[in-house]
């Protein structure tokens, strides 16, 4: 080993280590998805909660009730604006816990919904949004069965939080995880990058750019149901690409599993318009959010079939294998650049910040 | 042609490579500094030296503006923004970048009204929605940004705004091209020139390295391909005994550079007799500060500021790698107490910083790679290519 | 340093002479072209944008000179491929 490559293992040592959290308050970035996220996570929650169905810390849990295997997930809204180009915080609060369910295998059942809202905000939005939930929980099979409501003074909170939770049936005889990566397996992307976060991002308006992006929020449960029915056997991991984006996903699984990634730019689908906010925010795609996508690691030999079931699906039509599982170097994802270089794709540590100057 | 893709062909890039290791002579080893940020973050993000021969050893230099700004600078700045009736306003570069007391994301966790922008001119429009707010926006950036900070000043003057200022970090490359050249430490055999800096400032400022320092220096694009060209130039530029300054982005690049951005900046403007840059120490007649016309839009002027010098960490070696006279992996602290989750030096902050773009994109061995992945993936695709 | 994107002039604003939106992949912003005052800027223009101006109008002859040249050495290159491939057949 020359000196590089001891410093490089060094750093790789190091970076295994157990995730301590330094900063005396919390940050935007450790909500960001990235390594601020995971540190906290790791270091708070799964220190403070520890069992061995939150441990794998996979999108859901599965539990075993009486001979049935159920999903058990839960997560949080709190976008701003609360109305975008293609959605709202109403169908995204359905579709991304139908998601989570979703990529546990699971058959989306029930959800609850929990409401913070603030003193003043408007009936008529609110009433909007509970629409928008109405139809995308018809459109994803499922019923909102409980809830509860709070609301707080007016600046304790942005106009409107939403929280859901939801139970799902595991039906196929599948074991999910972002721990299950093989050397030979393939890394498949459902669709075009990107589009949730650079909607939100536009919607803002801080940054004055103008384009025809909407968010791709989706239900995936039907997509991913497919897949399964097809090879219930040869799927190893699925993952929906939100926070972080694909790159944070198959950093997941490169970790989890103890193997490289290794991507393909050229292979990647980014719409021009996307690939253009970027270029213009100095973003790189790879890591913005997306609500109606996901990865999913599938055996090598079953990667043309599983393409051929996601592109017969709508939401699947643009699926691309995007790149192959390799055995060394464990942990880590490489990128191999249109340009015919390779280059290393690391997690964030928060938000990805537009480089500007 | 959307100037973009065009310079971003493998198979170009392939046949490129094959020139430029025609063009040295074996067992001569070339080392080029590409003295922009924007450069550094191109070559990692593309992967460039994976199509250079190991006779060509590229340094990473000083032009990445947010890696410059010293501690103190932004201690200064986070007190201009805790100021109760100010809006600060940045681009995203500077967020993470650490003062004495932390960074701006820091403050802004604490109270801080800090927002980030895209140009100056958004911070102007923050200031006439808030009349009865204090807007400062913090400049930062070579003479690339700076005219666009004396434009956006010039429409305050002409809109009459009174709650705008401006944070003067605004830098220079000549003088730290100037300090590297000085430097006992560094055997380099050519130069890089920044693109955009040069589209304001010309080419011709540089013509004193070619002539008195006996360097080649190619001004260059930032497109993959444009950088490959870069290294050919300069690798022909020394075959034949040639030492020139040369305009391989002339797409963009006038040779006399943009007159109403030197003369808006001229205007606004003046030179600092010294400025501190993060890790180079003092350099004189490096930095700009507004002028006494403009002092009402000065916010060293405007705000009583601490001013206090923050001494760099001691076991931060930002300087060396500045200077490109350390490789980023060969820093004491490299990837284990400075990371880009804990940076103590502002080169692990940016992502045009030579160290964080070391660790995000290039933190792996090449010939480790090379030897491991034979058969494997990368072999594969090498093969698919 | 300094993030500078290739973008196509669409159309010069009227409320001020110093405004025009530039068109990026699709994605448009408005920017302040005051630094090109010297030239002569019509939509389809080229120009390099950043942070919110134009420093440079692109010039697609130089480009184009550069392309050529790059893609004249990579013709070199494939020739003495061709040439090499040749040698081996004989």
């Amino acid at each position: 080993m020359n000196r590089e490559q001891q410093v490089l293992a060094r750093i790789e040592r190091i970076r295994r280590r157990k995730p301590v959290v330094r900063e005396e308050r919390i940050t935007l970035a450790h909500g960001a998805g990235g390594k601020a996220t995971h540190t906290l996570i790791e270091a708070v929650f799964l220190e403070a909660f520890r069992n061995p169905l939150l441990a794998p810390l996979d999108d859901g849990a599965l539990l075993r009730v009486g001979g049935e295997r159920l999903a058990f997930t839960t997560d949080s809204f709190v976008v701003s604006p609360l109305f975008f180009p293609g959605g709202d915080i109403g169908d995204l609060a359905v579709n991304g816990t139908v998601n989570d369910l979703a990529m546990c295998g699971a058959r989306p059942a029930h959800l609850s919904a929990g409401f913070v809202l603030e003193e003043g905000f408007p009936v008529a939005d609110l009433r909007r949004i509970t629409d928008s939930m109405a139809a995308a929980a018809a459109a994803a099979d499922v019923t909102i069965v409980t809830g509860d409501t709070k609301v707080v003074q007016r600046g304790k909170a942005d106009g409107c939080f939403i929280t859901t939770a939801g139970i799902g049936l595991v039906e196929q005889p599948v074991t999910l995880s972002a721990s299950h990566a093989r050397p030979g397996d393939a890394v498949i992307v459902s669709g075009p990058i990107g589009e949730h976060g650079s909607a939100i991002m536009l919607a803002r308006d801080d940054f004055g750019i103008e384009a025809p992006i909407v968010s791709d929020t989706a239900p995936l449960h039907a997509i991913v149901a497919e897949l399964l029915a097809a090879m219930p056997q040869h799927v190893r991991t699925l993952r929906d690409a939100t926070r972080g984006g694909v790159a944070t996903v198959v950093n997941e699984v490169a970790n989890a599993s103890e193997v490289a990634v290794v991507l393909r730019e050229d292979d990647i689908p980014v719409r021009a318009e996307v690939t253009g906010v970027c270029e213009l925010l100095g973003l790189d795609p790879l890591y913005v959010a997306c609500e109606g996508r996901f990865v999913t690691v599938v055996d090598g030999e079953h990667a043309g079939r599983a393409l051929e079931v996601l592109r017969s699906h709508p939401l699947g039509a643009e699926a691309a294998i995007i790149g192959t599982v390799a055995a060394a170097p464990a942990g880590l994802v490489l990128l191999r650049t249109a340009f015919g270089g390779t280059r290393v794709v690391d997690v964030l540590v928060g938000d990805p910040l537009p480089r500007i100057c | 042609m959307r100037f973009v893709d065009e310079y971003r062909d493998a198979g170009t890039a392939r046949a490129l490579a094959t020139q430029i290791a025609a063009r040295c002579r074996p067992g001569r080893r070339y080392t080029f500094m590409e003295v922009c940020g924007g450069h550094t973050h191109t070559i990692y993000k593309h992967g460039l030296e994976d199509h250079l021969p190991a006779e060509v050893n590229l340094v990473h230099g000083p032009g990445c503006p947010v890696c410059v700004i010293p501690m103190g600078r932004v201690d200064d700045a986070i007190h201009i923004a805790r100021q109760p009736d100010v809006i600060m306003t940045s681009f995203g570069d500077m967020m993470r970048v650490p003062g004495g007391e932390g960074s701006f994301l820091d403050a802004k966790a604490a109270g801080a009204d800090i927002r980030m922008v895209y140009s100056p001119l958004d911070a102007l429009k923050i200031a006439r929605a808030n009349p009865d707010r204090r807007v400062v926006f913090m400049a930062i950036g070579f003479e690339t940004t700076a005219p666009s900070t004396a434009m956006t000043v010039l429409r305050a003057e002409a809109e009459g705004l009174a709650n705008f200022s401006v944070f003067c970090n605004h830098v220079m490359i000549i003088p730290a091209i100037k300090a590297i050249l000085d430097s006992p430490d560094l055997r380099l055999d050519g130069f890089i020139g920044p693109g955009h800096v040069s589209a304001v400032i010309g080419c011709q400022p540089y013509e004193f390295i070619a002539r008195d320092h006996g360097k080649p220096l190619v001004v260059a694009g930032f497109e993959p391909l444009d950088i490959l060209d870069a290294v050919h130039r300069l690798l022909t530029q020394l075959a034949e005994g040639r030492c020139e300054v040369e305009n391989q982005y002339s797409r963009v690049v006038p040779w006399q550079g943009n007159r109403i951005a030197l003369s808006a900046m001229g205007r606004v403007m003046r030179l600092r007799p010294h400025f501190e840059w993060r890790g180079l120490g003092f350099i004189a007649h490096s930095a700009l500060a507004m002028s006494d016309e403009y002092a009402r839009f000065d916010a060293e002027r405007v705000f009583d500021l601490p001013g206090v010098r923050v001494a760099d960490p001691r076991s931060c070696q930002c300087g060396e790698v500045l200077k490109g006279v350390l490789k980023p992996w060969e820093c004491k602290v490299f990837g284990t107490a400075c990371t880009p989750e804990t940076p103590i030096g502002t080169c692990m902050v940016s992502s045009e910083g030579a160290c964080a773009a070391y660790y995000n994109f290039g933190r792996f061995s090449r010939e480790e790679m090379r030897a491991t992945s034979a058969g494997g993936p990368l072999a594969e695709e090498a093969s698919r290519t | 340093m300094c993030l500078g994107i290739p973008g196509e002039l669409v159309e010069r604003l009227p409320e001020h002479e110093d405004l025009a939106v530039v068109d990026v992949s699709g994605v448009r912003r408005r920017i302040n072209v005051g630094l090109l005052a010297d030239e002569a800027l019509a939509p389809g223009d080229w120009v390099l944008v950043h942070v919110g101006f134009a420093l440079s109008k692109i010039s697609e002859l130089e480009a184009q000179a550069v392309l050529d040249y790059l893609n004249g050495l990579g013709q070199a290159y494939e020739d003495e491929l061709d040439a090499l491939r040749a040698s081996d057949i004989a």
